[in-house]
């Protein structure tokens, strides 16, 4: 007759419960999963950022070539948070010359594609845009339009796998999985500082899994004494040489805008 | 041509002046042909030079704006492109949710890319180009008003713009030539016949479409011949309902452009429908390959039909997302009656920070007798332009 239960094996399974209802209880941090930290860091720093109401600021962005070539775009950048949705966001061209005038007008959403719409000076021509193409590069720099979109928590998955120094701050390294449609990622590993969630670094890895570019910010600002906004943010890409700098200058938050400033047949009279 | 560089000068010497935001391109163009004309005078080559200069300025916070853009060519071989216009002069005045424009301005309304059928606010300025997509300042009183369930736009348009011809030297042009000078009218009050339009658009999800109404003197016009030797652009009164129409779905983009069109002689349909469907970073690199295709259809009988009226349009555009924004369509256009067929590529490039290069190549091949084409079958050409921007 085969023992089901021995008196020890139903004490063994009796201590084990009680560890599970007892760690819980007493050290709920311990028994998370690193997924769960993860994405509790993510939320964290998702709620640290909310409330800046909107943002303009004036962005330069420089390309160079693995050679050293550089060349320069300007481009005025106009942001709205919208409530339980992604961000609205203009951005105007001011150089180079050929693409003065151009606007592109984004309103992001999580995992469902975003909508986007590109003003032509040309043609006067408002023209929306399939925005599928999230891992083309923007303006031909090493920045791909997922880099520069709006960071929504369910965009990814995440794991917390580590925590170190970086810089003069403690951070939280965490690995970040795109788990919206058509990335040119298989993952992000994300250096992010404990006191005021700053982005300090990101690496991006491409479709086969290799090191593609990391990230790296820096000289950041606060802003009515909350908000944490890089001055510099330099994107390599290990795999062509190729590099970017944005410089963002002329921050200024809560001015006023409204939706009436993102609609997409407002782009016509930007100047 | 002398005027226009002496209007180009004191333009620039009047915008140092105000302290405007000034902006715009100084072109030079290359147009050349693989064959002779195919009618006496008709030029072989030609070189000419455009200046587009665009001024803007804003005051009361940014809720009224000032904005000009004029535009010039010197063209020393076709006199009738040798010419000037003033592309916008426009008061932007915003209240709310409405925005007053009183002036001269261009619009675009429309998403098909082989032929614009519900664009007919503006003129074509088709000496700049067969496209159309080149179009003559209009002068206007517009109120576009927003509200959550779309936007619309109210005009009231005085004031008729000619269509521009070449001249007998110029290429392509039709057979005969036309002078657009004796331009006669349906209307009584001919080109100051008052004309007003409508159109009410919106966003829904990954839709965007628009419904308008027009009602004025078609910018397109018939042709009376006169004395056997030229033709005149006759332009008659229209009713035009036009409905616009594009749907993002993944890797597709739906087109669809219809109209009704009213006149005394005719009422007719039209529609130009079709995809884009695109590879993004194709064979792993940065480089994006649309390729398009659509169709159009005109209800008119035989002989009264426009260019695309049972043709087929295939397309490919490839941007190259590279530093310099290269980019390169290229279009074929098949008349499924008649099998005629031209081909199109247009590619531009920026060069160093200021600079952008264009070229553009119209292919006319098996044009048929009956076709309006006939006209332009020697008429291969090579465009090559250097702007200048600033």
């Amino acid at each position: 007759m085969p023992k089901i239960l021995t008196p020890s094996n139903q004490t063994r399974i009796y201590l084990f419960c009680s560890f599970i209802v007892f760690g819980l209880s007493a050290f709920p941090a311990s028994a998370q999963t690193a997924e769960q930290k993860g994405l509790d860091i993510a939320k964290a720093a998702q709620a640290y950022d909310e409330g800046f109401g909107d943002f303009t600021a004036d962005m330069v962005m420089t390309l160079k070539t693995r050679k050293g070539d550089t060349s320069t775009r300007n481009i005025r950048i106009r942001t709205l948070e919208v409530q339980g949705d992604g961000d609205k966001s203009l951005s105007i061209f001011d150089e180079p010359n050929d693409v003065k005038g151009t606007a592109m007008l984004t309103y992001s959403h999580g995992l469902e594609p975003d909508d986007q719409w590109l003003y032509l000076p040309a043609l006067k021509k408002v023209k929306r845009i399939n925005s599928r193409n999230k891992s083309g590069p923007f303006m031909g720099s090493t920045f791909a339009f997922e880099d520069l979109s709006s960071q929504e928590v369910e965009k990814y998955t995440y794991k917390l796998i580590g925590e170190e120094s970086c810089g003069d701050w403690q951070c939280f390294v965490t690995e970040r999985v795109p788990a919206y449609k058509h990335s040119g990622y298989t993952r992000q590993v994300a250096w992010i500082d404990k006191e005021g969630y700053r982005m300090m670094k990101v690496e991006y890895y491409d479709r086969k899994k290799a090191l593609l570019k990391t990230l790296t910010t820096d000289s950041f600002q606060q802003y009515l004494g909350h908000y944490w906004r890089p001055s510099t943010m330099d994107m390599i890409n290990h795999q062509n040489g190729k590099s970017t700098r944005l410089e963002w200058k002329n921050y200024q938050f809560q001015t006023g805008l409204s939706d009436r400033d993102f609609r997409s047949q407002a782009l016509k009279r930007l100047k | 041509m002398k005027t226009n560089a002496l209007l180009g000068w004191l333009l620039v010497g009047i915008s140092s002046q105000v302290g405007a935001e000034f902006s715009g391109n100084v072109a030079v163009e290359a147009f050349l042909f693989a064959e002779q004309g195919q009618f006496q005078y008709q030029f072989e080559d030609n070189l000419t030079l455009s200046f587009q200069p665009k001024w803007s300025g804003e005051w009361n916070d940014g809720d009224d704006i000032w904005s000009a853009e004029f535009f010039l060519r010197a063209d020393d071989k076709d006199d009738e492109r040798n010419h000037a216009d003033i592309r916008e002069l426009m008061w932007l005045h915003l209240q709310g949710d409405n925005e007053w424009r009183v002036g001269i301005n261009t619009m675009f309304w429309g998403v098909t890319e082989s032929q614009h059928l519900v664009d007919v606010i503006n003129q074509i300025d088709q000496v700049e180009g067969i496209d159309g997509e080149d179009k003559l300042g209009q002068p206007m009183l517009h109120l576009k008003h927003y509200e959550d369930w779309g936007v619309l736009d109210f005009l009231i348009l005085p004031g008729f713009r000619e269509r521009t011809f070449q001249a007998v030297e110029g290429r392509p042009r039709t057979t005969l030539v036309v002078d657009g000078d004796a331009a006669i009218y349906q209307s009584s009050e001919e080109d100051e016949h008052v004309d007003y339009a409508m159109r009410y658009s919106h966003t829904i999800d990954e839709l965007d479409f628009g419904i308008s109404w027009f009602k004025g003197t078609n910018r397109d016009p018939e042709y009376r011949i006169s004395g056997g030797t030229v033709l005149i652009p006759y332009y008659v009164q229209m009713t035009q309902i036009g409905i616009d129409a594009q749907l993002i779905d993944e890797d597709w983009t739906w087109k669809l452009e219809m109209i009704h069109r009213d006149t005394d002689a005719i009422s007719y349909e039209a529609v130009t429908a079709g995809f884009e469907y695109s590879f993004y970073g194709i064979y792993e690199t940065d480089i994006d390959l649309g390729t398009l295709v659509e169709y159009s259809h005109d209800n008119r009988p035989e002989g009264q039909r426009g260019i695309f009226d049972r043709d087929l349009f295939f397309g490919a555009r490839l941007a190259f997302n590279d530093v310099q924004s290269t980019e390169l369509l290229a279009g074929m256009v098949y008349d499924t009656e008649k099998q005629s067929q031209s081909y199109r590529l247009e590619g531009n490039r920026r060069l160093g920070d200021s600079w952008k290069a264009t070229i553009e190549a119209q292919v006319f091949s098996h044009i048929d007798a009956s076709d309006i084409l006939l006209a332009f079958e020697d008429d291969d050409y090579l465009l090559l332009e250097l702007a200048r921007f600033f």
